[in-house]
């Protein structure tokens, strides 16, 4: 037996719902963005980021893995909410080597278009941790600088479920947990540049590059050049 | 009925390309209306090398390499009542910032000025030393953002900020208050 549709509350609109969904794919369909870093379109949710995390019946919870409910009344774009996403976003920004000038991933960078959205431009007392990680240019068609990761585990997921290869994934505890390449370098994987693990939508930074592919978008042509992050749902409900 | 008197307006680039100072020219015809408004003292474009008063608005340009900047940037917060970082340069570092990740080196400005200066493949430096005249400011360990030396008021991101959006975070704050950029107008490249 199957319970029936519901409507359940976000941000004072009433939004239908189905069994089994999350509060954030009831909101994507209702064209409502909740601004979400760790999670993809195709992938399974992880909850990790918690960018994504909304006041469900006033308790603090990710948007992708709490499931939607009858009647439940979800805050998400409200000044306090705002200002925790934004710290998480800034947050990451210090923990890894953020340079959008020399980045290629500039302009197509879902940080960098989270932290538009989120109107990160206050000076900062947060050190840059400044991590000096090797690069890994082993494999001929991929290169991977880890100091701009931002352990979404998207290529985890999208390397496990979708390719079956399982390239990537995570090592260490705490702080210290890193995604990793199951092997000593990528080279001795079988990483494909045509995985989609490897594709530019997986990776939401500048960690994972396709070689020789760099810079050929001009400015002014990049993703979020178009529209900042999410418009393509929020714009979606009024088609 | 005296007029009101113009906000005094000091710049400077650090360690910077001198980009975001063009991006001030970029405010083009504006100037005339911004000028209306405020007076520069110690800036590349009056090419005044010190304070002659105390400045209302402080505009940094770069990040701190060496020490001459930090003695700057320093000499700049005590003699401006609002300090605004102007480009990712004075606000994280910036280009500069990448010799802070240089890999695998226990000393890494010195890997980096024996490459810049020495063993760089196209270098042609007759005299194979690295410069070390004793005028020259000594270098910091790392490229250090405006914020870790002084506390910095405003920040304008971009690389280079755009006219407009310099322009208008002036205006608003010449105006008596900042209310944000909008974040269309956010860049950081």
């Amino acid at each position: 037996m199957t319970s029936p549709d519901f409507t359940f509350v976000i941000d004072g609109r009433a939004i239908p719902g189905k069994p089994g969904q999350t509060i954030m794919e009831a909101a994507d369909a209702a064209g409502i963005y909740i601004p979400r870093l760790c999670d993809h379109e195709g992938l399974r949710h992880q909850g990790g980021c918690r960018v994504c995390t909304v006041k469900a019946a006033g308790r603090s919870v990710s948007a992708c893995t709490q499931p939607a409910a009858p009647d439940l009344v979800v805050e998400s774009e409200t000044p306090h909410i705002n200002k925790l996403r934004r710290d998480l976003v800034e947050m990451l920004f210090h923990e890894g080597n953020h340079l959008c000038p020399i980045c290629e991933a500039s302009g197509n960078c879902e940080l960098q278009a989270m932290a538009y959205r989120l109107d990160m431009t206050a000076p900062t007392k947060m050190p840059y941790l400044e991590p000096c990680r090797e690069l890994d240019v082993s494999h001929p068609d991929i290169a991977l600088d880890t100091n701009r990761c931002i352990s979404c585990g998207r290529c985890i997921r999208a390397s496990q479920d979708v390719d079956h290869k399982g390239v990537f994934g995570y090592v260490g505890r705490g702080i210290h947990r890193r995604v990793a390449v199951n092997g000593s370098d990528l080279a001795h994987t079988d990483a494909a540049v045509t995985d989609h693990a490897i594709s530019a939508e997986v990776c939401p930074v500048g960690c994972i590059l396709r070689k020789r592919v760099g810079f050929a978008t001009p400015i002014g042509e990049r993703e979020f050049d178009h529209g900042p992050i999410g418009h393509e749902i929020e714009g979606g409900s009024s088609d | 009925m005296t007029e009101p008197r113009k906000a005094r307006v000091a710049t400077v680039s650090l360690a910077g390309c001198f980009g975001c100072h063009m991006a001030i020219l970029d405010i083009d015809e504006r100037l005339i209306e911004l000028m209306k408004l405020v007076e520069f003292d110690r800036s590349p474009l009056t090419d005044m090398k010190t304070f002659t008063r105390r400045c209302d608005i402080g505009i940094i340009e770069g990040g701190c390499c060496n020490e001459e900047n930090v003695h700057v940037l320093r000499d700049f917060r005590r003699n401006c009542d609002v300090l605004i970082a102007i480009g990712q340069c004075a606000i994280m570092g910036g280009l500069p910032a990448m010799r802070n990740a240089i890999m695998h080196s226990d000393a890494p400005l010195r890997e980096c000025l024996e490459e810049a200066y020495i063993t760089g493949r196209y270098i042609r430096n007759t005299t194979h030393n690295i410069p070390n005249d004793p005028a020259l400011p000594l270098l910091l360990d790392q490229v250090y953002p405006c914020s870790d030396v002084v506390q910095i008021d405003y920040q304008i991101p971009g690389c280079a900020p755009s006219g407009d959006v310099i322009f208008n975070m002036l205006s608003q704050l010449l105006a008596g208050r900042f209310h944000g950029f909008g974040h269309e107008n956010i860049r950081f490249d």
